[in-house]
């Protein structure tokens, strides 16, 4: 396919995002991955204690971060998402032992490379946040749709196929 | 074809009042597969298990997905559910929209259409699920305790205590380890062998422990609840059941220059020998360099001496394999070596010893007979320089990182009783920090310096000389008075750093066991699990985990007896169903998972696979469901895609994410 | 005697005293420059090594040890990485091989020369520093190092790894001129933007041929994930870029810590798409971020690595 008709979906593709543009806000898709022993239990406690932040955020529970797959992110990339978050356990806490320190080696080379192809390394983060880390789950989240928002949709690595 | 129920909870109206359920319910209708879909006040209570249950039966459902509160919460209760009903338990499939919905977003419409895109991520993860199954494996009714000091001592007796048969494995020719070699315990000054020996013959005559002194761990194989392991007896060339442990032939030995290496090699011993006194099994072993008879086929003395005929030259190595249920790793420490530590000139005078001689010139059963006196020249010292830290919170190449954590206490244990039996002695110590926690350490401490008029003086040793005269000089800086000091010194006592025992890092390695830079054994956790080693089955006990005095060493040797006991008691272990599974069509055996697994569950083996090109032998990954605690590191870490992990598969969170992102 | 024949005659005393039943070595093409990868089983004809044996052999060696006999094997210093990479990874089985280290002078880029205007060109000889080349308008000469292949002008090294024997080392001549890591730095200088928009361009030319896959030698596995209809990755239909960007991010990923940067998948890549720098920018961030260490970067950890945001910290 030629460049030039490549930009043009590009471009249908950023006006498809009216769907999720609430009183002409843009509201960002954001996936979160979370550990079940630390961040999800985090989310639990944010959830229990009333904490809130974006009804965009959706969260999937993984053992630990160390199951995310590099695909995984792409994936949501691909399918619509704006934003995707990993959280696991504090290093030195993973419930695995050292799920966690693959992660952090993982993600920091992955996301320089999404950088270094010109991804907006604001849409992507790993973020620690432990059981008892309800405010700084909701924090983060906050923040982080926040963020996204300012960053507008993401168009770069969208899969045009599944629009 | 699977077919699905969907029951939204209420929770009572904990959901219902921002969540429009009813809503949720119509609108998953029309998911793939789903054949059922309502709402119910309590999915947890008895009418609400119940509905699940009709609900199964009537509309022959394959999975549940439950939208209600956190799986962490009502997960089992609902696999339990599911179980009863008669579909798998792992056929079911949680949305959370209380924690993470009803619960944080006020807006009803918003909280509502979250909860239905939550409800979808479950439902087309639940399309994408397979009946899961626990494994089950035996347990063998055995322990197995490695190292022979008061670690493993203490963590077989208490084993023993509970019923069960435990082996422990010393390498000495005796047990009794580290301890055995201690004058007095600090803070009590009670006396280590009066204390130890009565725990050492308590485990030599327990019904239940098996010793095999002399002896070490070659290999391992299996599991938790089935390891297989294999000893070696090293030959001692005397019969342990012939002999009396009379010591006529250690009398009788013509060749007496062994280094004695219970007294630090501060005098010499037999070529055939009992390692101490109350050495356990009371038992001569035969040192084959020092031996006469192994040397020039002349002499064989002690036989001839032996009247229970147990000497006996021909004996061989021999190697016994043995199944174990939960194996101990309890394999101690041992000082650092000072050869790289010129500055002290540890290599270069005989008056400056380690604390562990020190301790042997203390001791009443040691080389002086307890009397404190220089091994150059035999005189009493008149002025004693301690220096701690030696090699401890030591960045450089030939030091350790990490405190030793015992040196404080045993220095001044040394300080007091040096000035309390020769009380014309001068003693200084030198140190970075004096660190005394722990019951009645401080007031230990404070009593040495302000009773017991010890002199501490914060500040490092930079140089131990020789004034050309023969005279011992200390030379160091004192930093609250700002100024340089030179002692001269009549013996300089060396606090050298401890490390664990050399022979740990071979046996982390039989053993799967993960251990940090330092070869120190890992613990699962370090806060929660601090006895257990992450391979499953193998259990922590004493210094081997990490520096530990011996109150501290007991009280971690009791608990792992606990852990192993909790582990021998079951019949059979049930292990979690959601491990990772390896395709070994697909897989090259590159081992990228071998290497991540914190586990030890994957093995690479060789496998006969039918390929796309045809029959193939090669390595393939083997993932043990018995040890593999389902973290998916090794998921990742394949390129191939080849390993995946049941209940958290590729293709279910794919689902997932593109139920979220539509 | 040119160093060809001088090896031929070893490679043929190897075969003799049995050191190995088969040869893997390059035949002369179709075209002047053309070398191609050839078992040889009965004799030598056709062999050839010359500044044009430009690809590595390495990874042929999964089929090449399933089968019967020793296969002798010619590797030039960068080749051998690779091989012991396949090593280590249990792909071939090393005592199945007779590893010849061949000497190294940088290879030539035929494309170059006939860059140069050079044309109607009938055949190239060797002439030191110099290549003579026949041509129907008369004999040209041309320095090598114009004609230099593009991965060699950044070479690592010219030692070779692991090697049975070596042949005539001191042969072998440095030709590292660049810095491998100064075109990354260019593109790590740009904005976010302009970045996008190079890799946007680079990729979108992609045809997703394979070719920089199969030659790979970090890339062998038993299935690609792109090809397993049951990974959730396998591609379909080839609709837009986000395909291609998606294969090269992952591919990348995979070999990210045991790439050997033999500069191949840029090589064989007939869109010229620079493939070697995305694997480079990883060797970069793991050199400064980990430095060396025994095992792949994605393969061990250490406690004090630092956090996803050092490098953004950084600019980088």
């Amino acid at each position: 396919m030629p460049l030039n008709e490549k930009n043009k979906k590009a471009e249908t593709l950023s006006s498809e995002k009216t769907d999720c543009e609430e009183n002409g806000k843009f509201v960002p898709v954001i996936v979160a991955f979370c550990c079940n022993w630390c961040s999800y239990a985090g989310a639990d406690l944010a959830g229990s204690s009333r904490l809130t932040y974006p009804s965009n955020v959706k969260i999937i529970r993984v053992p630990c971060s160390c199951r995310v797959n590099p695909t995984f992110i792409l994936r949501a990339f691909g399918r619509g998402a704006d934003g995707v978050i990993l959280a696991g356990c504090h290093p030195g806490d993973c419930h695995y032992s050292t799920g966690n320190y693959y992660t952090r080696r993982r993600m920091t080379l992955l996301f320089s490379m999404l950088s270094y192809m010109g991804i907006e390394k604001e849409r992507m983060k790993l973020q620690w946040i432990s059981a008892a880390e309800g405010v700084k789950f909701a924090e983060t989240m906050n923040e982080f749709s926040k963020s996204v928002e300012k960053l507008g949709p993401c168009k770069k690595l969208g899969d045009l196929r599944c629009k | 074809m699977q077919r699905i129920g969907v029951f939204v909870c209420h929770c009572g109206s904990n959901i219902s009042a921002t969540v429009d359920v009813v809503r949720v319910a119509e609108s998953l209708k029309n998911e793939q597969n789903v054949v059922f879909s309502a709402d119910c006040r309590y999915m947890c209570s008895e009418n609400g298990q119940s509905l699940i249950k009709n609900t199964v039966k009537e509309y022959g459902l394959t999975g549940i997905v439950i939208c209600s509160c956190s799986p962490r919460m009502h997960e089992n209760t609902f696999r339990k559910t599911a179980g009863e009903a008669g579909i798998n338990p792992y056929m079911v499939e949680i949305a959370n929209i209380r924690e993470q919905c009803s619960w944080i977003h006020k807006n009803a419409a918003e909280a509502t259409e979250k909860a239905v895109i939550l409800g979808r991520a479950a439902v087309a993860k639940l399309n994408r699920d397979f009946p899961l199954t626990e494994g089950e494996s035996s347990v063998t009714k055995r322990a197995l305790v490695i190292g022979g000091g008061i670690a493993g001592i203490q963590t077989a007796l208490d084993i023993a205590d509970a019923g069960y048969k435990v082996d422990i494995v010393e390498k000495k020719p005796t047990i009794g380890g580290k301890m055995a070699q201690l004058d007095k315990t600090f803070p009590t000054l009670d006396c280590a062998a009066c204390i130890l020996t009565p725990k050492m013959v308590d485990a030599a005559q327990h019904e239940n422990i098996t010793l095999y002194t002399y002896s070490q761990v070659t290999n391992v194989e299996g599991y938790v609840g089935n390891f297989r392991v294999t000893i070696k007896k090293k030959a001692r060339y005397v019969n342990e059941t012939l002999c009396s442990g009379c010591g006529e032939c250690t009398l009788k030995c013509p060749s007496k220059k062994g280094k004695n290496e219970f007294n630090m090699g501060l005098n010499n011993r037999s070529a055939i020998y009992i390692p101490f006194a109350q050495a356990i099994p009371n038992v001569p072993v035969i040192d084959t360099e020092q031996c006469i008879k192994f040397n020039t086929g002349k002499c064989g003395l002690c036989q001839m001496t032996c009247q229970a005929k147990a000497v006996d030259f021909s004996m061989k190595d021999e190697y016994i394999t043995e199944n174990y249920g939960a194996i101990v790793a309890a394999t101690g420490f041992d000082i650092i070596s000072l050869d790289k530590f010129g500055e002290f000139g540890y290599q270069m005078y005989d008056d400056v010893v380690t604390s562990l001689e020190y301790e042997r010139l203390m001791n009443a059963a040691g080389p002086t007979g307890g009397h404190l006196v220089r091994p150059s020249d035999g005189k009493e010292p008149k002025t004693v320089v301690f220096v701690q830290c030696v090699g401890s919170r030591d960045i450089r190449e030939c030091g350790k990182e990490y405190c030793s954590k015992i040196c404080c206490m045993y220095t001044a244990k040394h300080a007091m009783l040096t000035r309390e039996k020769y009380p014309d002695t001068e003693v200084y110590v030198f140190y970075i920090d004096v660190r005394t926690p722990g019951k009645g350490f401080d007031e230990f401490y404070r009593r040495a310096a302000e009773q017991y008029g010890v002199r501490y003086i914060k500040g490092m040793v930079g140089k131990v000389y020789d004034d050309g005269e023969g005279n011992i000089m200390v030379r160091a800086s004192d930093l609250i008075a700002g100024e340089q000091l030179t002692i001269k010194a009549d013996m300089v006592v060396l606090a050298a750093a401890t490390e664990p025992d050399k022979t740990a890092r071979t046996l982390g390695t039989m053993l799967t066991a993960s251990m940090d830079t330092n070869d120190f054994f890992t613990e699962a956790h370090p806060k929660l699990r601090p006895v257990e080693s992450p391979t499953a089955g193998v259990f922590l006990s004493g210094f081997c985990q990490g520096p530990k005095d011996i109150p501290e060493t007991v009280a971690q040797a009791g608990a792992a007896a606990v852990k192993v006991v909790g582990l021998l008691s079951k019949d059979s272990l049930k292990s979690n169903p959601c491990t990772a599974i390896s395709d070994p069509v697909i897989c090259s055996g590159c081992g990228a998972c071998k290497n991540v697994c914190p586990f030890g569950a994957v093995e690479l083996a060789e496998k006969t696979v039918l390929t796309e090109r045809g029959r193939e032998t090669r390595l393939v990954s083997v993932v043990n469901d018995a040890v593999c605690k389902g973290c998916g590191a090794c998921t990742v870490a394949c390129p191939s895609g080849c390993m995946d992990l049941k209940g958290f598969t590729s293709s279910q969170i794919f689902g997932e994410v593109d139920a979220l992102c539509r | 005697m040119q160093i060809g024949d001088m090896l031929s005659d070893r490679i043929k005393e190897l075969l003799t005293s049995g050191k190995a039943d088969r040869v893997f070595a390059w035949e002369t093409g179709e075209l002047v420059f053309d070398r191609s990868p050839r078992v040889f089983s009965k004799g030598l004809k056709g062999f050839v090594y010359d500044d044009f044996c430009i690809q590595n052999l390495c990874k042929y060696m999964i089929e090449e040890t399933k089968k019967d006999g020793k296969i002798l094997v010619l590797l030039k210093p960068c080749d051998t990485r690779g091989l012991e990479l396949l090593k280590k990874e249990n792909r071939i089985k090393r005592d199945k091989i007779y590893a010849l280290g061949v000497p190294c002078g940088g290879m030539a880029d035929g494309e170059k020369i006939k860059k140069l205007g050079i044309k109607g060109i009938l055949s190239v000889r060797d002439g030191g520093d110099v290549f003579v080349i026949e041509t129907a308008e008369g004999e040209k000469t041309v320095d090598k190092s114009d004609v230099t292949a593009d991965k060699c002008l950044s070479c690592q090294s010219k030692e070779h790894i692991d090697c049975d024997e070596l042949f005539m080392p001191e042969k072998s001549k440095d030709t590292a001129v660049i810095d491998r890591f100064v075109q990354v730095e260019e593109i790590e200088k740009m904005t976010e933007d302009e970045r996008f928009s190079f890799w946007r361009s680079q990729l979108s030319k992609c045809i997703r041929c394979n070719a920089c896959r199969n030659v790979c030698p970090a890339c062998s596995c038993e299935k690609c994930i792109f090809d397993n209809d049951n990974s959730g990755m396998a591609s379909k239909a080839n609709a837009d870029d986000f395909e291609e960007s998606l294969y090269h991010i992952i591919r990348s990923f995979h070999v990210c810590g045991r790439c050997v940067d033999c500069g191949e998948c840029s090589r064989v890549c007939p869109q010229n798409i620079p493939l070697h720098l995305i694997n480079r920018k990883y060797i970069k961030d793991i050199s400064m971020l980990y430095g060396s260490e025994d095992k792949p970067a994605l393969l061990t950890f250490d406690k004090n690595d630092p956090e996803p945001d050092f490098l953004s910290g950084r600019g980088i």
